[in-house]
């Protein structure tokens, strides 16, 4: 099958494949639909055997890196790491939410950063909720600014978000590189959204916490794990090596003695390599692949811009941030890598800034994750949810047009 | 003579002052019920944020699910209030939903008074010293109602100056004429 009909077929196997991973009915992995469907685009050759097998050896060194760093995220939570620093943030803002909040901001871009976005929601948010519930003061906030920091706040290394991963080889930089030109726009994203957040709640950020009186144990070890794991991730990316050795060397120092104590499991491990999500992004790359293939590449080539002008950067970061709502995030970076890939960083960068602070519109990720929950779990649309986006409505475009001049000006700084 | 019915709403961050106040001002045979009204966006978004990561997440973690964290701490601050309080004739009482709407809704039978905190811009005095949701009761409350400034009240030179356009312009004299100094 080619042609039309066959980017017919594509995308309703993508429409599938996303809408099961959205919803998971009654808890299915979404690998349940997205490998059958891959096998339907090779059993209808609208993709050869070999085409699908370079799609997944291109993704298999990002998978890897992918499965470390969540593996590493969950031992650091097991050495107690996200439990010191809900303590700290609570200890440092003496009862004032402003402060708490901007601690808020600091710990989640930085904890997104190293460990990745999943790290800051799956872990970090449940903390910082329970931190503030009890300081006693109102915990919207500092909530909210979770969820955009784990959006905003992975920009800075390959390794902050999957996006990122899946865009790294492309960009043609180095892991250092990489974060030394993404470190202003990482930088201006963050004090992006404070500043329309601090103006957004401040009916929220009102009166005083009681702070608990706890001493909190220094989880030193795995901070120590962690923060060599991140000097790991530069000198093998110096010394020409993936850095995903990093992240499993590091998972391995803190497993093998978690594993000992019987801090975890081995079924937990498992649990925490995720082996379903990985046959997920596999099987989507082939459907993206196919998708791609058979017009939708040449016709968004045909929109997107060429070079890097800060017009051309913007451009591609605004539709970046549109498809990320429309298909979400992770195809939309398989989407749109193709078209830019080969012009140099700018674009790749630009493209990374579109799909990573784009999600902040809806607090699931994408506006079309918010429709079909709202549609198809009967839900209507609650107050909290307009006004979560509202607040996406104002930091969105602001966010991405800061982050994207910064891009501009480090590009051109530091290259 | 029946007592004075007050509701002191208790909300996080601001409840000190308003019991403060409430200790000042309420005869001392008043009933008072301490209100708070519960709010499940921050849990909302906090547990629908990993449907963000595409299946990325691991449902069932351990620890205490997020809404009876907001429960207890909902409990321990209407003990804490009470406490600061030290009154006897005291009622709790707990609402969820739509708070402004809850809380009005709380306010329904001969409620005489309630207390309640400022929450909007602090800085100043006026003109948004109050939240949306605080706004929304104080406009709607079938009772007196006691605003409380939660932290220091600002000095009344911070509110701010009438805007220039309401002076007329180039239309003969001013109401009032600029006075040089």
């Amino acid at each position: 099958m080619s042609g039309l009909p066959a980017e017919f077929v594509s995308l309703v196997l993508l429409a599938a494949t996303l809408g099961f991973a959205v919803l998971r009915p009654r808890g299915l992995p979404e690998a349940v639909v997205a490998v059958p469907a891959a096998a339907v685009v090779l059993a209808l050759g609208m993709l050869s055997f070999h085409e699908a097998r370079a799609e997944v050896r291109s993704l298999a060194p990002t998978v890897a890196f992918l499965a470390a760093v969540l593996v590493l995220a969950e031992l650091a939570d097991r050495h107690g790491l996200f439990h010191a620093l809900g303590g700290w943030i609570a200890a440092g803002s003496r009862g004032s939410p402003v402060r708490l909040l901007a601690l808020v901001f600091a710990i989640a871009g930085l904890v997104t950063a190293v460990l990745s976005l999943d790290a800051t929601v799956v872990l970090f948010t449940p903390v910082v909720f329970r931190t503030v519930a009890r300081l006693r003061l109102r915990s919207k906030p500092h909530v909210y600014a979770c969820t955009h920091m784990a959006n905003s706040g992975s920009l800075l290394l390959p390794v902050s978000n999957l996006t990122n991963l899946l865009a790294f080889k492309a960009s043609g930089l180095s892991f250092a590189r990489f974060g030394a030109i993404m470190a202003l726009p990482w930088i201006v994203a963050i004090a992006a959204e404070w500043v329309v957040m601090r103006r957004f709640f401040t009916s929220d950020l009102v009166g005083r916490g009681t702070v608990p009186r706890e001493r909190i144990e220094a989880p030193r070890f795995a901070l120590a794990v962690i923060a060599l794991t991140l000097v790991g991730f530069f000198v093998t990316s110096v010394a020409g090596i993936s850095p995903a050795y990093a992240a499993l060397g590091g998972a391995l120092v803190l497993g093998v003695p978690a594993l000992a104590r019987s801090r975890i499991s081995v079924r937990e491990v498992g649990a925490a390599l995720d082996v379903p999500f990985l046959a997920f992004v596999f099987g989507l790359g082939v459907i993206v692949a196919s998708v791609s293939a058979h017009g939708l590449e040449s016709a968004l080539a045909r929109i997107v811009p060429g070079g890097d002008s800060l017009l051309a950067l913007l451009a591609i970061a605004f539709l970046a941030a549109i498809v990320a709502n429309v298909v979400n995030n992770l195809p939309a970076v398989l989407l749109l890598l193709p078209i830019v890939v080969g012009t140099g960083p700018g674009p790749v960068l630009a493209l990374l800034i579109g799909v990573n602070v784009g999600p902040n519109l809806a607090y699931v990720g994408s506006l079309a994750t918010l429709l079909w929950r709202r549609i198809l779990q009967h839900h209507g649309v609650d107050p909290s949810t307009l006004e979560f986006l509202r607040l996406g409505a104002i930091t969105v475009p602001i966010t991405l047009t800061a982050a994207t001049l910064a891009l501009w000006i480090s590009l051109r700084v530091v290259a | 003579m029946a007592h004075m019915r007050a509701v002191i709403w208790i909300v996080e961050g601001t409840w000190q002052g308003c019991i403060d106040v409430a200790l000042g001002i309420l005869p001392g045979d008043a009933e008072v019920v301490l209100l708070h009204a519960g709010s499940a966006d921050a849990q909302q978004a906090a547990e629908a944020a990993s449907a963000g990561l595409l299946g990325r997440h691991r449902p069932g973690r351990g620890g205490p699910g997020l809404v009876q964290v907001s429960d207890e701490e909902a409990e321990g601050l209407l003990t804490a209030a009470e406490q600061r309080l030290g009154r006897g004739e005291l009622r709790r009482v707990r609402v969820g939903g739509r708070v402004e709407r809850a809380v009005v809704e709380a306010l329904a039978d001969g409620v005489d008074v309630l207390v309640c905190a400022r929450d909007g811009d602090r800085s100043r005095l006026g003109p948004h010293s109050l939240g949306p949701a605080t706004r929304f009761v104080v406009d709607h409350a079938p009772c007196t109602v006691v605003l409380v400034w939660p932290d220091e009240t600002p000095d009344v030179g911070s509110i701010p100056p009438p805007p220039h356009h309401e002076r007329p312009h180039h239309h003969g004299p001013p109401h009032s004429p600029p006075r040089h100094t």
